[in-house]
């Protein structure tokens, strides 16, 4: 059961050739048998998720059950679940327990979906390599000396393995595409906007957003359904109908203007990476796509711009963490300074402690201008890019990051090379244009991901190509060793 | 020799108003005041992880409705930043405020003197921002512990920043009160200063007279009365001037002042103060107030006190100075207006509102809003005074009775037996009996020099009013008095 794609799933649970409870205690003792080679898993609600599929059960017995009900999944412990454990991968929240519910979680809930648990992630979302968690790293089930990729690794590395037919994801400077691709599985960030934040522990506001992942474009679609709300209580939350991103996949790609920008194809890319990625181009232009070339001439400046942007805002974000309300707490301060010092010394660990002080650096005074102003103004430069990009193309494509999954400690001295690992997703995330990376092609038994980048509120389109691709090639098929 | 006259004060203001919203600037948490601790904090308000703000539409209402008030430039489109600092009752470890780009701009606000002159004191801004929660420290919470209640938290304020135009405290108070005025009038504020309602940041310097360049300020932070105020502006104008004739000099810092013990001291210097590290706030989108919605609040918004004044004068035949007390404050404007309707006697109303009224409420340090006499009953009191039913004696023991619960004055006039004997028959045979009972007083006026007889009076008539038990109607009873008097020389 556990290779069969949730778009399989769901005819299964309709035809009653499974139920949701003996799907989900496949999954389960899955995750109990596997994942201790892993780690993708930090937290597994097995009573609740039993709970859960054997209402769900009751619901596909009684007809009119929505799409994904009995579906089991895993959500980033990212996301605040109601009664659940919700570290953001921390141990300055190792003891939190939110009473409420993501809207991303609730939207699951609502659609009667399982949850199997929560997945292991970069501290706060802040990490390209799952080596910063709390919970220790995340073992990429294609290689388990390399990493899964980050910040979304758990949930990356836990649909490869096959624990969960689809989790959700964040991302805000390519947690979600980055992963995806280091583990082989599709996964897409959403137009900033689409996806509601509420519940969703901030990390960097103007950048964050969450999305699906899956093995394939047609489970993110399904997925996103779901996910995709107007929600009243995240202002920055954009109200436009959700479209049926399920509806559109099957179209033809004939005519299809895909951009190629230089820019993605310079120095620093593997050279196998750039080959199964211009192999994928090619594919599709058999299928009648167009290749068009275009030039993003700002994509240099938009990782330096994103390391003053993201810990500006992170360095506000963080300040909750206190000791005062919730959350980790220090033993016995003598007084108030004590207690700030001690609790987010010991509560954080290094790399957030390094963005927080970065963040709170360049929004100081005499250097907000020089740092915070400059990178706003670079943030405008990247969205101008783009626009006049998509006067001429339909999506941008290349590569998702520069090689496959490294080996873990090979970047941990070196912040800025693990910072570079972004290169080809951050300026997504500073237009606010919606990305995804699907599986297209193997470097040293490790799997590529190829970039798809959309205009603003595009999914469908992008969600269409990829599934086009997907019908034509097996990439997305392959599994690690062992595994199928 | 220290000399107040050779210096020159300035003074500008920083006020903190609470906007009256049911609900808090950013979560739909109840702002009522005096709850328990922490019974009014919600998710957001308690900063826990993946909550996000959504601004109170209302709040952005008032903000517009008082820079409405004072003519200012309205900012159409207005943001949200950042002030980030720690402290515990601070919940997010910073506060959502605006500082670019505030909801109001340059506006004016014109004060009267005692002397009766004007002076115009120009707003610099006024911007929208959340309260924080408070902190009970020992001595107003457990020994040896701190408490955080976050039930304020949230709570929408308008922060109105004063140009440094005002010169002594005189003017400081004159302004501050103008402003409780205004916001009162226009309903955005309850005006309840020991609730903190209105809290004030005095900013003070002084100069050489005559001199162009200003001194050294010091910021005193969160009065919360008009009288602290201007105990504090005292005391700290004096401060600076012994300092600096001393040969000291003036540092930049931030003072605290107490009203109850009357000392003020040194909270930090400049040199300690937060770098806040302002930024927009990436979780609110900018605030844009449409022109339909300004012309619509234009159009709606309440009486100012300053035309109120002017319509009191017209309306009502008041005095300058009546129709000025009566007006500034929103509440007892209502409260005068619904007693002369009620009464159909304005002076009376005005009398009765500003002299018994005020004076009880303030000796009981209680506000209009919660007078233990309605201005219905205190019209329907009048009303009887009006018409004679009572003496103006037995109106203030009537008036006693209804502050004391007693009910209406009706009720209370009926109750006591306190009704004033009007009917001229009644009276007439009054005073014959009690002239036919003291044969000898008559006598005695009637023998008396014309000139001296008017002192002779008084004498009747505290027989008289002690034979009615007081109820007789005491102008009528001169008039009759006098009659059967002249009628027997």
């Amino acid at each position: 059961m556990h290779n069969l794609t949730i778009a399989e799933l769901i005819r299964g649970l309709q035809s009653k050739e499974f139920s949701s409870v003996e799907l989900t205690q496949h999954f389960l003792t899955r995750i109990a048998e596997l994942d201790p080679s892993y780690n993708a898993v930090i937290t597994v609600t097995a009573d609740q998720a039993l709970k859960a599929a054997a209402a769900a059960d009751q619901r596909l017995a009684a007809g009119n059950a929505p799409a994904l009900c009995g579906i089991p999944i895993l959500h980033k412990d990212i996301f605040c679940t109601n009664g659940v454990r919700t570290s953001c991968g921390s141990k300055m929240l190792d003891n939190f327990v939110p009473p409420y519910n993501a809207t991303v979680v609730e939207n699951f809930e609502q659609a009667g979906a399982v949850v199997l648990g929560k997945t292991n992630m970069d501290e706060f979302a802040m990490g390209s390599s799952n080596e910063t968690s709390f919970y220790g790293p995340v073992k990429n089930p294609w290689a388990t000396d390399c990493v899964p990729g980050g910040s979304s690794g758990g949930s990356a590395a836990a649909v490869a393995a096959r624990l969960a037919p689809g989790a959700t994801a964040t991302d805000t400077g390519g947690s979600i595409r980055q992963p995806a691709a280091l583990c082989g599985i599709t996964g897409l960030k959403p137009t900033y906007g689409r996806v509601s934040r509420w519940g969703m522990i901030a990390f960097a506001s103007s950048l964050d957003q969450g999305g699906p992942m899956a093995r394939t474009a047609e489970d993110c679609a399904i997925m996103l359904n779901c996910m995709a709300s107007f929600d009243d209580k995240d202002s920055t939350c954009i109200e436009r109908d959700v479209p049926d991103y399920s509806a559109t996949i099957g179209n033809s790609i004939k005519g299809l203007r895909i951009g190629v920008p230089s820019e993605y194809f310079s120095k620093g890319l593997n050279p196998g990476t750039e080959q199964a990625v211009r192999a994928a181009l090619a594919e599709l232009e058999v299928q009648g796509a167009e290749l068009v070339d275009i030039s993003l001439p700002n994509t240099g400046l938009s990782v330096p711009a994103y390391y003053v942007i993201a810990p500006a805002e992170a360095s506000a974000n963080l300040s909750r963490f206190d000791g005062v309300k919730y959350g980790y707490r220090c033993e016995d301060p003598t007084d108030l300074q004590d207690l700030y010092t001690r609790t987010r010394a010991e509560g954080f660990g290094e790399e957030v402690q390094r963005r927080i002080l970065i963040g709170t650096y360049c929004l100081s005074a005499g250097y907000y201008d020089a740092y915070y102003g400059k990178a706003q103004q670079v943030r405008q430069l990247i969205q101008q890019d783009f626009a006049k990009a998509f006067e001429k193309v339909d999506v941008i494509m290349g590569p998702t990051c520069p090689s496959p999954a490294f080996k873990f400690g090979s970047k941990g001295d070196d912040p800025v090379a693990m910072y570079l690992e972004d290169i080809y997703t951050i300026a997504t995330n500073l237009a606010g244009l919606p990305g995804m990376s699907l599986p297209c092609g193997m470097v040293d038994d490790k799997p590529v991901g190829l970039q798809i980048i959309g205009n603003y509120f595009d999914e469908a389109r992008m969600l269409n190509v990829a599934h086009e691709y997907q019908q034509a090639t097996d990439w997305h098929r392959a599994a690690p060793e062992g595994l199928l | 020799m220290d000399s107040m006259s050779d210096w020159d004060t300035v003074i500008g203001l920083e006020v903190h108003v609470q906007l009256a919203t049911q609900t808090k600037i950013f979560s739909g948490a109840s702002t009522a005041f005096g709850a328990e601790p922490n019974t009014q904090a919600c998710a957001i308000d308690l900063a826990m992880p993946g909550t996000l703000p959504v601004l109170n539409k209302q709040a952005v209402h008032y903000a517009v409705m008082f820079g409405l008030a004072i003519d200012a430039e309205i900012g159409k489109e207005s943001a949200f930043e950042r002030k980030n600092y720690f402290y515990p009752d601070l919940p997010k470890g910073y506060q959502t405020t605006q500082l670019e780009k505030p909801i109001v701009g340059r506006g004016n606000v014109e004060i009267e003197l005692a002397d009766g002159s004007t002076k115009n004191v120009r707003i610099h801004h006024a911007h929208l921002e959340e309260d924080a929660g408070k902190s009970l420290h020992e001595g107003n919470f457990r020994h040896g512990v701190s408490g955080i209640d976050l039930n304020r938290a949230g709570t929408p304020l308008i922060e109105i920043v004063s140009e440094p135009d005002m010169s002594s405290a005189e003017e400081a108070i004159a302004f501050a009160k103008k402003l409780h005025s205004i916001v009162t009038s226009i309903g955005i504020c309850d005006g309840e200063m020991s609730q903190g309602s209105m809290r004030f940041d005095v900013n003070v310097s002084v100069k050489p007279r005559g001199s162009d360049t200003l001194g050294t300020r010091t910021e005193t932070k969160n009065l919360n009365s008009f009288k602290f105020m201007e105990e504090a502006i005292t005391k700290e104008v004096e401060r600076q001037i012994d300092l600096i004739e001393d040969g000291g000099t003036v540092i930049q810092e931030t003072r605290l002042y107490n009203g109850d013990t009357k000392v003020a001291r040194s909270m930090r210097s400049k040199e300690e103060a937060n770098d806040y590290r302002y930024f927009p706030c990436p979780d609110l989108l900018p605030v844009i107030v449409s022109d339909e919605t300004i012309e619509e609040l234009r159009r709606n918004l309440p009486e100012l006190p300053d035309a109120r004044r002017a319509r009191f004068a017209d309306q009502y035949s008041l005095s300058d100075y009546d129709a000025g007390v009566l007006s500034s404050d929103a509440a007892m404007a209502a409260y005068f207006e619904t007693a002369t309707k009620t009464s159909g006697n304005a002076k009376l109303a005005a009398n009765w509102s500003m002299g018994e009224l005020s004076a009880r409420l303030n000796n009981e340090d209680l506000s209009i809003a919660k007078s233990p006499v309605s201005a219905e009953q205190l019209g329907g009191l009048i009303a009887r005074i009006a018409d004679n039913s009572i003496s103006g004696k037995m109106a203030k023991e009537v008036f006693e009775g209804i502050w004391a619960g007693e009910g209406d004055a009706d009720q209370i006039i009926e109750a006591r037996g306190l009704k004033q004997v009007s009917d001229s028959g009644a009276l007439e045979q009054l005073v014959a009996d009690v002239l036919a009972a003291n044969q000898a007083m008559v006598e005695d006026y009637i023998n008396t020099d014309e000139a001296k007889r008017k002192k002779k009076l008084g004498g009747f008539m505290g027989q008289i009013m002690k034979a009615s038990k007081g109820q007789a109607n005491p102008q009528q009873v001169n008039q009759i008095l006098a009659q059967k008097l002249n009628e027997l020389l």
